[in-house]
């Protein structure tokens, strides 16, 4: 990572979207930073905690990490607090308060949203929270505008008392483009102290309901500044089409009809109607273009102004240029367009991910498609109800990767922490199935100790495996709570997940050895046949975190039988290569794993002496 | 001058978004507007990684359309097949020869294409293919870390870049301990197509 920090003043970067917004919060006086990570927004964080003089943390949860930026906002100091879209639902409750104690030193909340999802489990547009809480959401459309949005972001929370939304997408914040660089404003110089204001900070009903009016007139003249801000553009054009675009969809717009007049909005909530209608007016046809959800469209209808959009343009998924333009194509806006083949019509095989070779999670997954419930449960047709097996609920992180074929480790996935609740509802529904839920250990630290506080308390009999791989590896190895160390990567205490467990009140708890393929079928056994609720801690640390071991795995093919059990670990490093089974030292985890010389039945993997390399 | 677009692809590991960010460097200090983008999906490892960088006066979307790529430069064989779509027709692409197999080919239940199955789907879009093994020039350093710098020398020749810009960019990118080798895997890189067998 290069360290932005250093860019002076007057330079030209290639920065991405999220550095950006990073240097451009820095350079407009943040002094306190809080995020919990989720793609596409970690890096925002992860450059922001290298700066020198800003404090910045991973927070437990988004929730947290909100409400942490709004006590340091209301000391007078500027805050940023970043995560992806499906984190701010998290972080709602706070948001919406937020909003209506209003800050005192800016606050700006960042939700990176997935069109698409590369790596999400659904694609919601967050715009529509600037509507719900009543705050403007400003959007930028590259690394440029992102850096300079930042600067106006804080002004106006502290110019109109709120809270600011910057939306940005996995497009715009993992693209790199040019940047213009400012430099450090003045505000840094400011002191943190608060002022005790009951009305403001305190929102008992009487006083929240004075709050509404604050801040319904606050949208007022929010939608009054929305007419002349800078962070919206009309850039002429020369044909009879308009077009009202934000964010990446811009980009997109320009490419496609480069030509065309376009009301460029920074800002798309509130929207200012004469700015929206002038621009209506000074063209023929006007058209929407937006990734995901119709949200300028339907305002602007909402004006009585016509304008189309959705109906040609995807609604789901991200956009492209291709994917405009054929759409434009089909509503007949674009005629010279040649029809491209989609893709690559020859049939390849395809590239699933994978846990990587030596992942501390394999063994668990392989453990529980061990136990006779759970052969039962998966063998067993899909329609016909089953008793007596076991079902394992699950939850995000690279666990659910377990989801695939061979290891089928897991029934259900949803949200962050919900694995634990699942089951208590299966349970609580009266299945005969014994349940298990399966979660990472930043994930339990995210949302699972409270869960299991409610199985404590309302008796039940699941088991819960974390699973404790020492990192929250799916977003690329960020600290959590239980592992001790801190955004900037020095040493702080760590929570102790085996004594909070107990400390929650769970009597039967474990913890176990990733790599022991035997003690986990005894735990998991043990587990599965009892009728107490209890945690077992599988703990292992993440695959690429640690050293590399060259004692790497040789099958000797005289004595394999081709059986395939090792298949069933689904480890990348194990194939097929001229009819034999055969380990990739390039990728075996050597000595950090041994799973397979475990799980094989007749002793023919190991490490022979001639593959120990140095 | 008309813009570039030029599509890399590999698999996680192989430090393609290193070799984005050299290109996209280097097209900044020629001058030019520049933007890419990385999707590299939910894999940490081994997973499909696609970078998009395009260069000229201005460049409005980072992504490149299907049939919008001048080159396609391929790290693994297959993957460089999977995104040949991107291509213009009549494009030119340089390729890896190395394989990775993906899980479903390594279990046996798929069968990794041969070179020659690969090579013609490629050759449906291409004009020309520069098909290189990578990994057998780049070992005769010692080093086979420096085989994307390697392949980058290959792919310099196909575009209007100075040696000098792309000096100053891989100096910009890479630490100073690695940067003589991977020079050295630049230059032969630039060889390498320059007496080129072209298939
Ligand atoms: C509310 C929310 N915040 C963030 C994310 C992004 N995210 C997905 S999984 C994950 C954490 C995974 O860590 P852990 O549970 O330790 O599992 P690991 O990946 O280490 O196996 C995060 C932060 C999300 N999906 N939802």
């Amino acid at each position: 990572m290069q360290d932005i920090q250093k860019i002076s003043a007057g330079s030209k970067h290639l920065l991405s979207g999220n550095e950006a917004i990073a240097l451009g919060a820095y350079h407009a006086g943040m002094k306190v930073a809080t995020a919990y990570p989720g793609t596409p927004s970690t890096e925002i964080l992860e450059n922001i905690a290298r700066f020198e003089g800003v404090y910045a943390e991973w927070s437990t949860n988004e929730k947290v990490a909100l409400e942490i930026a709004m006590g340091a906002s209301y000391t007078g100091v500027r805050c940023l607090c970043s995560m992806k879209h499906v984190g701010l639902n998290v972080a709602a409750d706070s948001l919406l308060s937020a909003s209506i104690t209003g800050v005192n030193g800016g606050l700006v909340v960042v939700s990176a949203d997935d069109p698409g999802m590369h790596s999400s489990q659904n694609e919601q547009d967050n715009r529509h929270y600037a509507r719900l809480a009543k705050i403007p959401v400003i959007e930028p459309y590259d690394s440029q505008s992102a850096y300079d949005f930042m600067f106006l972001a804080f002004d106006i929370s502290e110019k109109y008392d709120t809270p600011v939304l910057l939306r940005t997408t996995t497009r715009i914040s993992h693209s790199k483009s040019l940047v213009c660089i400012k430099g450090l404003s003045e505000v840094g110089a400011r002191r943190a102290s608060f002022t005790p204001n009951p009305e403001k900070y305190v929102m008992l009903p009487a006083f929240a309901r004075k709050r509404h009016e604050v801040i319904e007139n606050r949208i007022l003249e929010l939608r009054e500044y929305a007419q002349n801000t800078p962070l919206n553009q009309v850039l002429k054009g020369t044909g009879s089409m308009g077009i009202i675009a934000n964010g990446i969809a811009f980009q997109y717009a320009k490419e496609v009809f480069p030509d065309a007049a376009v009301l460029r909005l920074g800002m798309t909530y509130p929207l200012s109607e004469q700015l929206v209608r002038e621009f209506a007016d000074s063209v023929e046809k006007l058209i929407a273009i937006e990734e995901l959800d119709p949200f300028i469209e339907e305002m602007v209808r909402g004006m009585g102004i016509e304008v189309s959009g959705k109906d040609f343009i995807p609604i789901t998924g991200e956009l492209s240029p291709e994917i405009v333009a054929s759409s434009a194509k089909k509503a007949g806006l674009l005629e010279d367009v040649e029809s491209e083949e989609p893709a690559c019509r020859a049939e390849l095989p395809l590239r699933p991910p994978s846990l990587c070779p030596g992942c501390p999670h394999r063994g668990l997954f392989y453990a529980l498609g061990k136990t006779p419930r759970r052969i039962k449960k998966v063998t067993s047709a899909p329609t016909k109800p089953t008793a007596g097996g076991l079902v394992i609920t699950g939850d995000i992180g690279c666990y659910t990767l377990g989801a695939y074929k061979p290891l089928n480790g897991l029934d259900t996935c949803a949200c962050m922490g919900a694995s634990i609740g699942h089951a208590l509802g299966m349970e609580k529904a009266g299945v005969t199935d014994k349940l298990v839920a399966v979660i990472g250990d930043s994930t339990f630290m995210h949302s699972g100790l409270t869960a299991l506080a409610n199985a404590v308390y309302n008796q039940s009999q699941i088991t819960i495996v974390i699973l404790d791989n020492m990192t929250t590896a799916m977003t690329g190895h960020q600290g959590h709570p239980a592992t001790g160390i801190s955004a900037g990567g020095k040493k702080t205490q760590a929570v102790n997940l085996e004594n909070a467990v107990r400390g929650i009140g769970v009597d039967e708890v474990v913890v176990l050895d990733a790599f022991d393929i035997k003690a986990l079928r005894e735990a998991v056994a043990r587990a599965t046949e009892s009728d107490k609720l209890s945690v077992i801690i599988v703990r292992g640390e993440c695959a690429p975190l640690r050293a590399r071991s060259f004692a790497c795995r040789v099958v000797d093919t005289s004595v394999c039988t081709r059986c395939n059990t090792c298949f069933k670990l689904a480890c990348p490093a194990i194939q097929y290569k001229d009819g034999n089974v055969y380990i990739d030292p390039e990728l075996c985890a050597g000595d950090n794993c041994g799973l397979c010389d475990q799980v094989c039945p007749v002793g023919a993997i190991g490490v022979f002496d001639e593959a120990v390399k140095e | 001058m008309q813009n570039i677009s030029v599509l890399i692809t590999g698999i996680g590991g192989q430090g393609i978004i290193l070799a984005s960010d050299v290109l996209a460097d280097a097209a900044m200090r020629t001058g030019w507007d520049v933007k890419k983008t990385d999707s590299i999906g939910m894999a940490q490892r081994g997973g499909s990684v696609i970078s998009h960088v395009r260069m000229g006066d201005v460049v409005s979307s980072p992504l490149i359309p299907t049939g919008g790529a001048d080159v396609l430069f391929g790290m693994e064989k297959l993957e460089a097949a999977r995104h040949c779509h991107f291509l213009k027709p009549g494009g030119q692409a340089v390729i890896n020869s190395y394989g990775a197999p993906p899980l479903t080919v390594a279990t046996g239940a798929k069968k990794y294409p041969e070179d020659e199955a690969i090579l013609s789907v490629v050759r449906e879009r291409a004009g020309k293919v520069f098909f290189i093994d990578g990994l057998k020039k780049v070992s005769k350093l010692g080093n086979t870390r420096a085989l994307n710098v390697f392949l980058l020398g290959a792919l310099s020749v196909l575009l209007p870049l100075t040696e000098q810009v792309w000096q100053e960019a891989l100096e910009a990118k890479l630490p100073s301990k690695i940067i003589q080798i991977n020079l050295q895997a630049f230059s032969l890189g630039r060889e390498e197509v320059k007496n080129a067998g072209i298939r």
